[in-house]
């Protein structure tokens, strides 16, 4: 009966660590909307919300009271079922993200060797690949399911934008995945922290530059914030939703904002990796700690570079987006995805 | 053509460069410009309990006001209704009878005194037009309201306390004392 006998300390420690992430991820998309606001605030010369708690830190909860107070209003013409759906949609692909994400090495509690990563999978970049398309489900569904014509063509624009911008991403990948020879994000950052490599960021600059433009655009962030244009579109794709829906939405932007910054990070700035610190010096439950304060610390730096771009940057025209998405960002893709493989191939004579 | 000002400046209709093209470096600017603002001095003043100090000919809620022996000075001759603008101000004059003389100081006095605050413009002609120095703008302005009957003030509202009864009242509503008026 081999068959029955499951490893129950595995399951449970996968558990354990599937709620700290997702909790974690919360916790601190919860905090980064506090922190737009405030990055916001201060590079406008004004303080930002400072009223809540001290330095207004408990702002974040009050705008969650707030969402889940509010009435709740389903549109009558609307698809019921859909309308639903969208919100659950795009937070659900929103956190699907973090699976594959490796947080740090490995520590050891009880002669138990514990990965903190939930899913070390071998096509973990795939993975984040086919889950963030799906994000773009829950934009398209919810705007469609609204019956409203602006949220219609918001949606319109978003999927349009993720279709073209997840070309020039996708090429951009493949010259770092012909660099570390593996799709498994673990090996990725492992073979950046690898005695005298250097990060991919010194072999892939310019693909690093193409692929952050495209995480700008997948994440619906500033210069790409079409899908919801404000002044052009009322709010766009969400412009039906209140209440959590609403929040759902507004919150899903945040956490795929901190998991692009995570996989960029991973893919580009060694992941948990401390420059310039040879860990396996270091006693092994340290070293793992001290590898998620430096993932920490890089996705904050990114994050920090998302709000900057968002409050310096007016957004793009819709045919400048398509211009710089097709005839710009890819063929460069294409051209450094080239010049990546000439140099591996005269490198290996 | 002459220009109205020297700030005119020509639109270049050349195409653009390789440099503008690539928008990089332009957005690279921009954000440099904002990043130097996290270092700048925030103007914000933190309003309930920081106040912002006004200008000495600031004009905000009239006053009526009181000589040193605590008397009304107005007479109700309605010159500051005339110069009113806006018609903001509606008044009903009374004859001061027998016992009053510590209450008005002189024989005729305002018995209603009405300034309707939603239509004053604060522009200060009562203050302007007042022959016996009875009203004046202090630096206070007038607080919300949940209806409009709340802001037609009257004589209740706008008396200044009685110095000889209430001096601790009369001397905060009179305000700091100031060098330069």
């Amino acid at each position: 009966m081999t068959l029955l006998a499951f490893d129950w300390a595995f399951l449970l420690e996968k558990l354990i660590l599937i709620a700290i992430i997702v909790l974690a991820s919360l916790g601190i998309a919860l905090y980064t909307t506090f922190a737009e606001r405030k990055v916001a605030g201060a590079l406008q010369d004004r303080p930002g919300p400072n009223r809540a708690g001290p330095f207004g830190l408990f702002q974040p909860f009050a705008d969650g009271l707030k969402l889940i107070m509010k009435e709740e209003i389903i549109p009558n013409t609307s698809n019921k079922g859909l309308f639903i759906l969208g919100p659950a949609l795009a937070m659900a692909a929103a956190l699907m993200t973090c699976a594959v994400i490796p947080w740090s090495s490995h520590i050891e509690v009880g002669g138990h060797k514990i990965d903190l990563q939930v899913a070390d999978i071998n096509i973990g970049v795939l993975y984040i690949f086919g889950v963030v398309s799906l994000g773009v489900y829950g934009i398209m569904i919810g705007g469609w399911a609204s019956n409203n014509k602006f949220s219609l063509m918001a949606a319109l624009r978003g999927a349009s934008q993720a279709i073209s911008y997840e070309l020039a991403m996708g090429l951009s990948l493949i010259a770092v995945l012909m660099i570390s020879g593996s799709l498994s994000l673990k090996t990725i950052v492992d073979g950046q922290m690898a005695a005298g490599g250097f990060w991919n960021i010194v072999y892939q600059p310019l693909g690093f530059i193409i692929f952050f433009i495209c995480a700008l655009a997948e994440c619906n962030r500033t210069p790409f914030d079409l899908p919801e244009a404000e002044n052009e579109l009322n709010m766009g794709y969400h412009q039906e939703y209140s209440s959590m829906k609403l929040g759902f939405y507004l919150f899903s932007e945040y956490v795929n904002m901190i998991m692009s910054s995570a996989v960029m990070a991973s893919l580009y700035f060694g992941g948990y990796d401390i420059p310039f610190l040879d860990e396996s010096t270091l006693p092994v439950n340290t070293a793992a700690i001290l590898g998620v304060v430096a993932l920490l610390a890089k996705i904050v730096f990114f994050l920090f570079l998302f709000m900057w771009i968002r409050w310096t940057i007016p957004r793009f025209r819709y045919d400048q987006l398509m211009h710089v998405g097709w005839k710009n960002l890819i063929p460069l893709a294409l051209f450094n995805m080239l010049l990546t493989g000439a140099v591996i191939l005269w490198q290996q004579g | 053509m002459q220009a109205l000002t020297n700030r005119r400046k020509e639109v270049g209709r050349e195409p653009m460069t390789f440099m503008e093209r690539i928008y990089i470096p332009s957005i690279l600017k921009g954000m440099g410009i904002t990043f130097s603002h996290l270092f700048k001095k925030q103007p914000t003043i933190q309003y309930p309990e920081q106040k912002r100090e006004f200008s000495p000919v600031f004009r905000g809620l009239h006053v009526l006001n009181r000589d040193e022996e605590g008397r009304e000075r107005c007479t109700a001759c309605g010159l500051c209704a005339v110069a009113c603008p806006a018609e903001a101000i509606t008044m009903e004059a009374a004859e001061r009878v027998e016992g009053e003389e510590s209450k008005y100081r002189e024989e005729k006095y305002a018995a209603k005194y009405e300034i309707n605050m939603l239509r004053c413009i604060f522009c200060g002609l009562c203050e302007e037009a007042c022959p016996k120095d009875a009203i004046y703008l202090s630096e206070t302005f007038a607080p919300a309201n949940y209806n409009r009957k709340g802001f037609v003030y009257g004589k209740d509202d706008l008396l200044i306390p009685n110095p000889k009864t209430d001096p601790e009242a009369y001397a905060k509503a009179k305000g700091e004392p100031r060098t330069n008026n």
